[in-house]
């Protein structure tokens, strides 16, 4: 049982050869696009959810930040179907892997950090202090703001990968639990009602992406204040 | 199919095998399910389901070799 718990996690290679780059590229088949005006109804299903989020994402950004919209909406939409998919049985979650999440999250967090201090070198300086601070306190609170930066990319990759793996660990667990009550059948019902609440919740995994993209987000509204 | 089974070998031989017509190969097959199940006027949720049942398939035989020990048996 406990080898057998992680071992959906291992990265999946068919005789030496990494099919991780098939599984990280299949959400792509699932998003076609067209030239035309009138699309068929997944087209244009698919469409219309982008075009909400797109309005409601950079809804606060001036122009500047709003250069920025190809990359955070393709974000959204990679990982949002990326946990997605791998809610359907025996599917690889790419977006378990630590070093997939770091490797998302610390360029995009650079890259605000590094905007914002090129471009507005004296704002982005004056967020290590807040406001009012009692001048006694202010060489703690630098620090304090210091980490509090640098964790920034950490916490996103983290976040997302702690999220998804648990969601996933659970389920594995409690289907387990399900299936070896059976035999007992006396809380079988029960154990089944929970499961089922519990993949619904776990379906809030699209809503992680909305967390992690808003994070990402606020960071960029902050430092890229134009 | 307009290959019958018997002529299978002198067909495969006249194929493109460069990276080039392997990516041609992989485009015509996916236009081709493309506009047969969903680019159509009222297409239906099956169209996407069944390139998740593929899919599902396939992640099971990747992972066959750890589900194995799942089965019902008395001695594994």
């Amino acid at each position: 049982m406990n080898e057998n718990l992680f071992a959906s996690f291992i990265t999946p290679t068919l005789m030496g050869l990494p099919v991780i780059i098939l599984i990280v590229a299949m959400p792509n088949i699932f998003i076609p696009s067209s030239n035309r005006l009138l699309t068929n109804r997944v087209l244009t299903l698919q469409r219309w959810l982008i075009q909400l989020i797109l309005k409601q994402m950079m809804a606060m950004h001036n122009n500047k930040g709003r250069s920025w919209s190809l990359m955070l909406i393709s974000l959204i939409i990679f990982i949002g179907s990326t946990n997605l998919l791998g809610l359907s049985p025996h599917t690889f979650t790419p977006t378990t892997q630590l070093s997939m999440n770091l490797g998302m999250a610390i360029p995009l967090w650079a890259g605000a950090v590094i905007l914002g201090f090129r471009h507005k070198t004296k704002s982005s300086l004056a967020h290590f202090l807040p406001q009012g601070t009692p001048v006694p306190l202010i060489p703690m609170l630098i620090i304090i703001e210091t980490i509090s930066l640098f964790i920034q990319p950490m916490a996103l990759a983290v976040r997302l990968t702690a999220n998804i793996t648990a969601g996933h660990l659970l389920i594995h667990l409690i289907g387990g639990a399900t299936l070896a009550l059976l035999s007992i059948s006396v809380p079988t019902a029960l154990v089944t009602l929970i499961i089922l609440i519990l993949l619904t919740i776990l379906e809030f995994a699209v809503a992680l992406i909305q967390a992690y993209v808003f994070t990402l987000l606020v960071s960029l509204y902050l430092h890229d204040n134009a | 199919m307009d290959v019958k089974l018997g002529e299978l070998s002198s067909w495969i031989l006249t194929r493109d095998f460069t990276p080039k017509g392997i990516t041609g190969a992989f485009q015509r097959g996916y236009n081709r399910y493309y506009n047969k199940y969903i680019n159509v006027r009222k297409g239906s949720i099956a169209g996407v389901n069944m390139v998740l049942a593929a899919y599902v398939l396939f992640s099971y035989c990747l992972s066959y070799k750890e589900l194995k020990h799942e089965r019902r048996r008395k001695y594994h």
